[in-house]
């Protein structure tokens, strides 16, 4: 048997990596025209009082469902008011509530949901039963109990529709931590000795942040939506402030002789639900550290 | 040597698009395998062994282009429709995959999962193919078969699993079988059982069978033949006394001397072969183990050597300066 | 030799849905100063548990485990977080034990920063220097994701993570059985170097006898929670006391075609931890047993030559 006779170079280095392996990548176009379209409403949103458009509030009662024109982009609602208009100013609301009342859950549920994945045991237990106990909990009697106790404004409908939301971010930030906390660098840091606070910020955060983060943004969509039905309900932010989900269940009663103040809020909310959806959707996929896997 | 063999490759090539460019995973390899014979096909990670099997099996991911073609039987499964292909699978070709936890379904219990191999090729009815499936069990060398079928596969050893794993592709008394990697994820003791079983079975149905590993001592006592692969080619192929005897090729004798005998004294530096393999999607003009070869020299930098059989003794090599 | 480690009748149990799981049960050892004890045995045998165990990773629920002269079982958390600095673990999944998200330089530099070292500067000296130890080159790693580079080096990685703070034992828990065949050999020289170089304490576990004669003075062997057998490593594999020691080297595959593996040797699986046989734990699978080895649980005694095998017929008496 030919036998080693140093017949092999024994080099103990191995310094060469891999040619960088940057993915490219590639977002549809139809991400970007998300991402434009949301620049829009929110620029639109923002800076509504700059615009040169008519107030949202200004009833002009000889122009009831008047049909667009020039100083009307969109036409008038059935009390007269700028139809554009109030699809810009109800944006900030969506808006302010859509991305408001997410983060609330994301970061009380984020938070739950990471302690609960790392310590486990009790804690755990704890933080997954209220978590339950608050799915179980009807969401419109507790929107109804809040508006009737603590009125009816912007902030008891973030604050809402944001406790309603801890559930589903508890759920995710628990799940992606038990499966990392299995992982060996974790165990690593702890046999390096770092403390609780610092795996869970160093090690654990940085992986348990982009899926979150998309998810997110698909809360933002789904808080759109649920706002939106609220308002529509009557539970929502107090008239005569517009919002989507109130504009249509105002165009609701004129739905026969005028659709179109139905279905434009309708429409507006439709593609900025999409828009989240879509972004949220192509974040996950780039949330992956690997490239393409070979 | 057979006159006609079973399964013979020529000049396959298996080429990947990747970010980076064309991965050229299998270079232009040509194998024989008559009826009944074992090959051993031996290299790093990366080498291109189990895409190679793949590409047998037809089971290459959709972006990858095959070239080349794949005779079993006369017939080049390149070719071949999709629906004679799936006929084939069971009765003629059988795999066993490395992780037999991810090649056995995790909701089904293992007598679903044999039953239905042997219904569905076979067309035995259920209490015949139940019958068949215990006696499967039984001669892979698991205890209480009958009662193993009602298991799910989580509920047995890694070892069990496998063996579960070979009666299923057993089940239909496939003409070739591979193996790729069977016994990578298992502990050493279980490693010799389950390289013993494939064995007795392979003698005994007289199966045709490709044993694909990373580790030569693997392959050493229980193949025909054993082809050395490396950065997508075969750059040694000999009949395995012979090859262990007379290695030529520098790669196949550094492969061997890196793995830790039993007869050395502790601490003894092990000679381990320095580097690694070329970025696949890089592929270098010459011989591409040259720069991990002590032996190489301008020739193997530039010029890329042929599989060849200088000596007409059965014992290719591709090697400028293949050792005495 | 002065022991650096040692275990008294160290037992790990684990709660398997209402069922007690003794993954370890009552091993004792010591690992000298300067020495490197292989620990060896098949998966489930609670190799890794111990390792686990001694770091205190996994509280023990018996015995105690001393390192040079504290009593690790009974210190406090803080106590503890100080002493994991002489004290460093080595993973089997290189990969897996990487940050994904966390740059090369940050990840070899992490130990530092917890223990203290506030000086940046002198952090990247440092990290330089273990780069460069463990065969790896900074200027082209630092900043890097661990997926960008392979098994080999990611092991390399952990390598110089773990020896950054210049611990005295370092637990190498299936090191190398992830890895090639050609890249395990680097690894395992490595190994040795860095040994010599830190003046290293190593507990090395591993499932394959010939990787684990490659790097150990001595070697113990685990069967289901229990010492089967340990000793000087030329001893052992000379003659081994303990059937199933023997079992271990037959299954061995030999990378040569005359020797015809042995027929059969390795007999079945190791049974469920959970309900372990009555007295010697390996009898059901041992040629050599009889009624004796079903009544009465072998002690460790010494074969001779500081041999020593949990065994009522050993091989080589």
């Amino acid at each position: 048997m030919a036998a080693p006779r140093g017949a092999v170079l024994d080099v103990g280095v191995d310094t060469s990596t891999v040619a960088p392996v940057r993915r490219q990548r590639r977002v549809g176009g139809l991400f970007v025209a998300s991402v434009i379209w949301i620049a829009l409403v929110a620029l639109g949103a923002i800076f509504a009082d700059l615009l040169p458009i008519p107030s949202p509030t200004d009833m002009d009662m000889l122009g009831k469902r008047a049909l667009p024109s020039a100083e009307h982009w969109l036409g008038n609602d059935v009390l007269g008011r700028d139809v554009f208009s109030r699809l810009i100013y109800g944006g900030r609301i969506s808006l302010t509530v859509g991305l408001l009342a997410p983060v609330l859950g994301v970061t009380i549920g984020g938070a739950l949901g990471l302690l609960a994945g790392y310590f486990r045991g009790r804690l755990e237990t704890f933080i997954t039963g209220g978590v339950d106990v608050l799915l179980a909990f009807p969401p419109l009697v507790f929107a109804l109990a809040v508006t009737a106790y603590l009125g009816q404004s912007i902030a008891n409908i973030t604050l809402v529709i944001g406790v309603l939301g801890i559930p589903a971010f508890t759920r995710v930030a628990r799940a992606v931590t038990l499966s990392l906390s299995e992982r060996e660098f974790v165990t690593a840091a702890r046999a390096l000795g770092a403390t609780h606070s610092r795996i869970i910020l160093r090690e654990l955060l940085p992986n348990v942040a982009l899926p979150l983060v998309a998810f997110f943004l698909l809360g933002v969509a789904v808080t759109i939506v649920v706002e939106g039905a609220l308002s529509f309900l009557g539970l929502g932010v107090p008239p005569p402030a517009p919002s989507w989900g109130s504009m249509i269940g105002e165009g609701r009663e004129s739905l026969d002789i005028a659709p179109w103040l139905a279905f434009l809020p309708a429409l507006f909310m439709f593609l900025t639900v999409l828009a989240f959806n879509v972004v949220g959707d192509t974040l996950r996929a780039l949330t992956d550290p690997r490239p393409g896997a070979l | 040597m057979n006159d006609t063999p079973l399964l013979s490759i020529e000049g396959v090539s298996v080429s990947l698009p990747t970010p980076r460019g064309t991965l050229r995973a299998v270079d232009g390899v040509d194998l024989a395998l008559p009826a009944g014979r074992t090959l051993g096909v031996v290299g790093e990670s990366g080498c291109g062994k189990t895409m190679l099997s793949r590409a047998i099996l037809q089971l290459l991911p959709k972006r990858a282009a095959l070239r080349g073609r794949v005779m079993f039987d006369g017939r080049d499964l390149a070719a071949l429709p999709r629906e004679e292909l799936r006929r084939l699978r069971g009765p003629e070709l059988a795999v066993v995959f490395q992780d037999p936890m991810t090649s056995l379904n995790p909701v089904l219990t293992i007598g679903t999962q044999i039953v239905e191999t042997l219904q569905a090729h076979l067309g035995l009815d259920t209490a015949k193919a139940t019958q068949r499936a215990t006696e499967l069990l039984a001669e892979v060398g698991i205890p209480a078969p009958a009662q193993r079928l009602r298991q799910y596969p989580h509920q047995l050893s890694g070892g069990m699993r496998q063996r579960v794993a070979i009666a299923i592709a057993l089940s239909c008394e496939p003409r070739l079988l591979i193996a790729d990697e069977p016994t990578t994820a298992l502990d050493v003791t279980v490693q010799a059982q389950i390289l013993d079983l494939l064995a007795r079975e392979q003698q005994r149905r007289h199966m045709a069978m490709i044993l694909i590993t990373h580790d030569l001592g693997v392959v050493a006592g229980r193949t025909d033949e054993v082809a050395v692969m490396y950065a997508g080619r075969v750059v040694e192929r000999a009949p395995t006394p012979r090859l262990f005897k007379h290695m030529r090729m520098p790669y196949t004798e550094a492969l061997l001397a890196a793995i830790p005998k039993l007869d050395s004294a502790p601490h003894t530096p092990l000679p381990a072969i320095g580097g690694r393999p070329p970025d696949p999607t890089r592929p270098l003009p010459g011989c591409s183990f040259a720069p991990r070869c002590k032996y190489a020299d301008a020739v193997c930098e530039h010029t890329k050597p042929a599989l060849d059989d200088p000596e007409g003794a059965g014992a290719l090599f591709a090697c400028w300066h293949p050792l005495t | 030799m002065n022991p650096l480690l040692s275990i008294d009748d160290l037992t790990v149990e684990y709660d398997v849905g209402g069922k007690t799981l003794s993954a370890v049960a009552g091993v004792s050892l010591t690992v000298g100063k300067g020495e490197t004890l292989g620990l060896v045995g098949e998966s489930g045998c609670g190799k890794s548990t111990l390792g686990r165990a001694v770091l205190q990773l996994r509280k023990p629920t018996g015995g105690t485990v001393t390192f040079d002269g504290t009593e690790l079982t009974t210190l406090g958390s803080e106590a503890m977080r100080l002493m994991r600095r002489r004290l460093q673990l080595i993973f089997q999944d290189p990969i897996a034990s990487l940050n994904p998200r966390r740059c090369i330089g940050d990840i070899i530099a992490e130990p530092l920063v917890i223990a203290g070292v506030a000086d940046k500067a002198e952090r990247d000296r440092r990290v330089r220097e273990v780069m460069v130890a463990v065969g790896l080159d900074p200027d082209n790693a630092l900043g890097r994701l661990p997926h960008e580079f392979s098994g080999g080096q990611c092991q390399r990685i952990c390598i110089a993570r773990a020896l950054i703070l210049e611990p005295e034992l370092v637990i190498c828990d299936e090191p190398v059985s992830a890895l090639d065949v050609s890249i395990r050999a680097q690894i395992l020289n490595l190994l040795e170097e860095m040994k010599r170089r830190y003046g290293l304490t190593l507990l090395f576990i591993a499932h394959d006898l010939a990787v684990v004669k490659a790097v150990s003075d001595r070697i113990a062997v685990m069967y289901l929670g229990k010492l089967a057998e340990i000793g000087p490593t030329e001893r052992l594999f000379a003659q081994p006391a303990h059937p199933y020691t023997a079992l271990l080297l037959e299954a061995i595959p030999v990378p040569d075609p005359t020797v015809r593996p042995a027929a059969n040797v390795a007999v079945g699986e190791p049974p469920s931890p959970l309900a372990p046989p009555s007295g010697c734990r390996f009898r059901t699978r041992c040629p050599r047993a009889d009624a004796k080895c079903a009544a009465e649980v072998p002690q460790l005694r010494e074969i001779g030559g500081g041999q020593f095998a949990a065994c009522h017929h050993p091989l080589s008496a």
